[in-house]
């Protein structure tokens, strides 16, 4: 099922809406990258609120996700891991270490927005 | 979302869709068994994993999920078995950092961290059974 990414000034937001399969993860991975270019996006928020499991495979997806928006000039924020989904990911070993996480939407959309701030800030110093 | 009470659950796995209806199947399995959510979502990902590794080892299999009883406890198991290669040492297969597939060598001692048993029957040639336990608190 695919994930619906939405556009809203220079950030996209990919909202998913059900459990993935690995298939799926890595088409929004595709998706998202290709986006980013074609409308010149500086951050993404990735919404996991409705994943009720993230193992090893969509861990390491979400990390090489990441990964690729920043090389391609954007910055990505996960939103709305749950507090059972943490401590299994805690449990299991994983981590997604060097990827902006916060805890809900709202959250993302601020912490975005701080950047673009200090973005231009720094443009115009 | 309503859901319809699930008996035993058995999955054939051969696809990464078919990881995805094993961890859900034995999620309401547990669920419906009076679970709390940490204990169900680390249910469900354990079984995500324990069919990760077939995918990845054997290509093909199945995972069983049942409730069980022992004595005053009771609890849900997790069985992955497939006819794949087997694991050549086990005891190495469950130390933190071991993997074959280059994958994060994570698998089964995370995996076995989500879980209060864990068995593995395997021998090289013979397939793998991996039988995982968690007890209702």
């Amino acid at each position: 099922m695919p994930v619906p990414i939405l556009k809203q000034g220079d950030c996209l937001i990919a909202s998913i809406q059900s459990a993935l399969t690995d298939a799926d993860l890595l088409e929004l991975r595709d998706e998202l990258s290709e986006r980013v270019g074609r409308y010149r996006s500086k951050g993404v928020i990735i919404d996991v609120t409705v994943l009720d499991v993230l193992d090893s495979f969509a861990s390491r997806t979400l990390r090489t996700m990441a990964e690729m928006i920043r090389l391609r000039g954007a910055e990505t924020v996960i939103v709305g891991i749950q507090p059972e989904v943490a401590f299994s990911m805690v449990q299991l070993g994983l981590s997604l270490d060097g990827v902006t996480t916060v805890l809900d939407l709202e959250e993302g959309l601020a912490h975005l927005d701080r950047s673009r701030r200090a973005r231009v800030a720094h443009a115009g110093g | 979302m309503s859901r319809t009470p699930v008996d035993d659950v058995c999955v054939a796995i051969r696809s990464d869709a078919d990881v995805v209806a094993a961890r859900s199947l034995g999620r309401s399995l547990a669920e419906q068994h009076g679970f709390g959510t940490t204990d169900v979502t680390m249910i469900a990902t354990a079984i995500s994993e324990l069919a990760r590794n077939i995918l990845k080892y054997a290509h093909e299999g199945e995972i069983v999920v049942e409730t069980v009883e022992r004595g005053s406890m009771s609890g849900v198991s997790v069985v992955a078995r497939d006819d794949g290669p087997g694991i050549p040492d086990v005891g190495l297969a469950l130390q933190d950092g071991f993997s074959t597939a280059n994958s994060l060598g994570l698998g089964l001692p995370g995996t076995r961290r989500l879980m209060d048993e864990f068995e593995i029957v395997s021998a090289p040639g013979s397939g793998t059974v991996i039988t995982a336990i968690k007890w209702r608190r």
